[in-house]
């Protein structure tokens, strides 16, 4: 079950990325799994709860990967085919990058890097100031660790003592021009995070047991996961490769995919 | 200007429990009678502007009512993108208030000077833009911000001439102080001062002018600038902020569309960063914005 759910959620992101011919599935495939955790296993998100103050939020900071995120949803059962359909086409129903008025499901709007963390912040202290439940996940990538706003929340949320926030860092080692290190180091980051008074996870970001298991553990302190993952996770000719942060597959390379996905999964 | 706004929020903060008040540490002096008051509701999220804008467009969608408050351009300007996306963009019920409107912070130098910020503002979706021209008109336009659900950006400056606009204001609609004939002066935040001034100039100039506050800059009252360009107003406008994009710009956006044609004139600052060292007096009086 689990591992069909995983396929079908690449599929779907293939396909649409295929289809609209647009960039960026590789970072889309990186973040699949962690997505798959959150909806299916962790966050309490549901159709019955969705205007509830008390449920948990998932903010998807690197919103170019917004595929996954539409993917996941879709097969929740939180998003309609005709969503999934109307990707990146004239006048359909899913931009690229997530405009928050297409859904209820949609946290946040997103497109540019940085952004997610302080507003996840504001989300974590509303819920501590009326005393709400519910949890606040930030997912940004490590390229996005380049932006000096993600800092200036991470050092709010440490002195705000936000526990019910985590911060999950998508380390999949590849930005614009090249690996995340040679553009910016910032090989120490697990370290760096720790040091503002974070507790701090390393895991396998594209391991369902691990990462499901982690982030469900709670702790006095705001969380950051930093969850090394493989970018195109699942399609052999994408991982790893900084070109399909770019590319989009043509027809061949689409059927290629979902057959390893099909072998894979 | 300040204390007018710090002590209408908390008026305001009294009977709504929603209401934040969050500062990139700066107001000191100003801020403490909300801090004492309403300490849980007080947020300085230290020197980082863009964080203090992103937080609060996450209470907004959480549903509180936060209010930002600083120096002008470290708001606007620095955290621009930040309002234009989390706040204009999602359309949160984030309220931007900004101190020190024009050279009110003159001799701090050109870092401090807030004369892009309508021109950036205006062109944002959803953004209301208000800029009081005294402190009736601020705490009005304070009082009525909160029952307005959308993105709001007030402009606070600074003079101490008292009140000089005295009617109930309504957002969207300019206020006639003094009904003329043939000429117009239209004024926006703290120049209100100065243009009562060029009213009496004129009307000792033996013209029959109009003195107009233009507290809202969007949406602009378009109505009364069309009314004045049928009767064949001279149209003057007046705004310690650059001629490009503030006041003057939007004036002549909707002279220029109407069909007619009228006589018209920008007062304001020209198109360069200041240089000169000087306190708001001098600087108004280099720029030509003095008519004592």
């Amino acid at each position: 079950m689990k591992e069909r759910m995983l396929r079908k959620i690449r599929e779907t992101i293939v396909n649409m990325v295929y289809r609209a011919n647009v960039s960026h599935v590789a970072s889309a495939l990186s973040i699949a799994d962690i997505l798959y955790v959150l909806y299916f296993k962790v966050a309490n998100i549901s159709l019955e709860n969705i205007n509830s103050k008390n449920r948990d939020i998932v903010i998807l900071s690197k919103a170019h990967a917004s595929a996954a995120l539409y993917s996941v949803l879709y097969h929740k059962g939180f998003l309609s085919k005709d969503y999934i359909d109307g990707y990146s086409v004239d006048n359909g129903k899913l931009p690229c990058h997530i405009d928050k008025d297409k859904s209820n499901f949609f946290e946040v709007s997103g497109g540019s890097l940085g952004h997610g963390p302080s507003l996840g912040a504001g989300f974590a202290l509303a819920k501590k100031m009326d005393n709400n439940s519910g949890r606040v996940f930030v997912i940004v990538g490590d390229g996005e660790c380049n932006e000096g706003s993600l800092w200036e929340a991470i050092m709010f949320v440490s002195t705000h003592k936000l526990n019910n926030y985590t911060l999950i860092v998508d380390y999949n080692k590849l930005q614009g021009f090249g690996t995340t290190d040679k553009i910016i180091c910032q090989n120490n980051l697990a370290e760096r995070i720790k040091s503002f008074g974070f507790k701090v996870y390393e895991i396998d970001g594209n391991n369902i047991e691990e990462t499901e298991k982690t982030l469900k553990l709670k702790s006095k302190t705001p969380i950051a996961i930093i969850a090394h993952s493989v970018k195109g996770k699942g399609v052999s000719f994408m991982e790893n490769k900084l070109e399909w942060h770019y590319k989009s597959p043509n027809e061949e390379q689409l059927n290629i995919a979902l057959r390893e996905l099909k072998e894979k999964y | 200007m300040r204390k007018t706004f710090i002590n209408t929020l908390i008026k305001l903060a009294r009977q709504d429990k929603d209401i934040i008040l969050i500062t990139p540490d700066m107001g000191f002096s100003v801020l403490e009678p909300f801090f004492n008051e309403f300490p849980n509701r007080s947020i300085n999220v230290g020197i980082a502007e863009q964080n203090a804008v992103s937080i609060a467009a996450g209470l907004a969608l959480m549903g509180k009512k936060p209010y930002v408050y600083t120096i002008i351009p470290f708001l606007v300007e620095r955290a621009f993108e930040q309002i234009r996306i989390d706040v204009a963009y999602m359309n949160t019920n984030v309220k931007l208030v900004g101190i020190g409107a024009g050279f009110t912070y003159g001799a701090a130098g050109a870092t401090h000077h807030a004369i892009e910020d309508i021109s950036l503002m205006r062109s944002l979706p959803n953004m209301i833009v208000c800029a009081p021209g005294d402190n009736k008109e601020a705490e009005q336009i304070i009082e009525a911000s909160i029952s307005i659900e959308k993105p709001m950006y007030i402009r606070i400056g600074r003079h101490n001439r008292g009140i000089f606009n005295n009617n109930k204001i309504k957002i969207g609609k300019a206020s006639i102080l003094k009904e003329g004939e043939d000429i117009a002066i239209i004024s926006t935040s703290n120049m209100l001062p100065n243009a009562y001034d060029y009213f009496i100039n004129l009307k000792k100039a033996g013209r029959k002018p109009y003195l107009i506050s233009m507290h809202t800059i969007k949406p602009l009252d378009k109505k009364l600038i069309l009314k004045l360009i049928n009767k064949d107003v001279e149209i003057h406008t007046l705004e310690e902020h650059s001629i490009i994009g503030g006041l003057g710009s939007a004036t002549a956006e909707i002279i220029a569309e109407s069909g007619k044609c009228v006589k018209f004139k920008r007062i304001g600052i020209p198109d360069e960063f200041c240089h000169i060292v000087g306190s708001q007096k001098f600087l108004r009086e280099h720029y030509n914005l003095l008519f004592e």
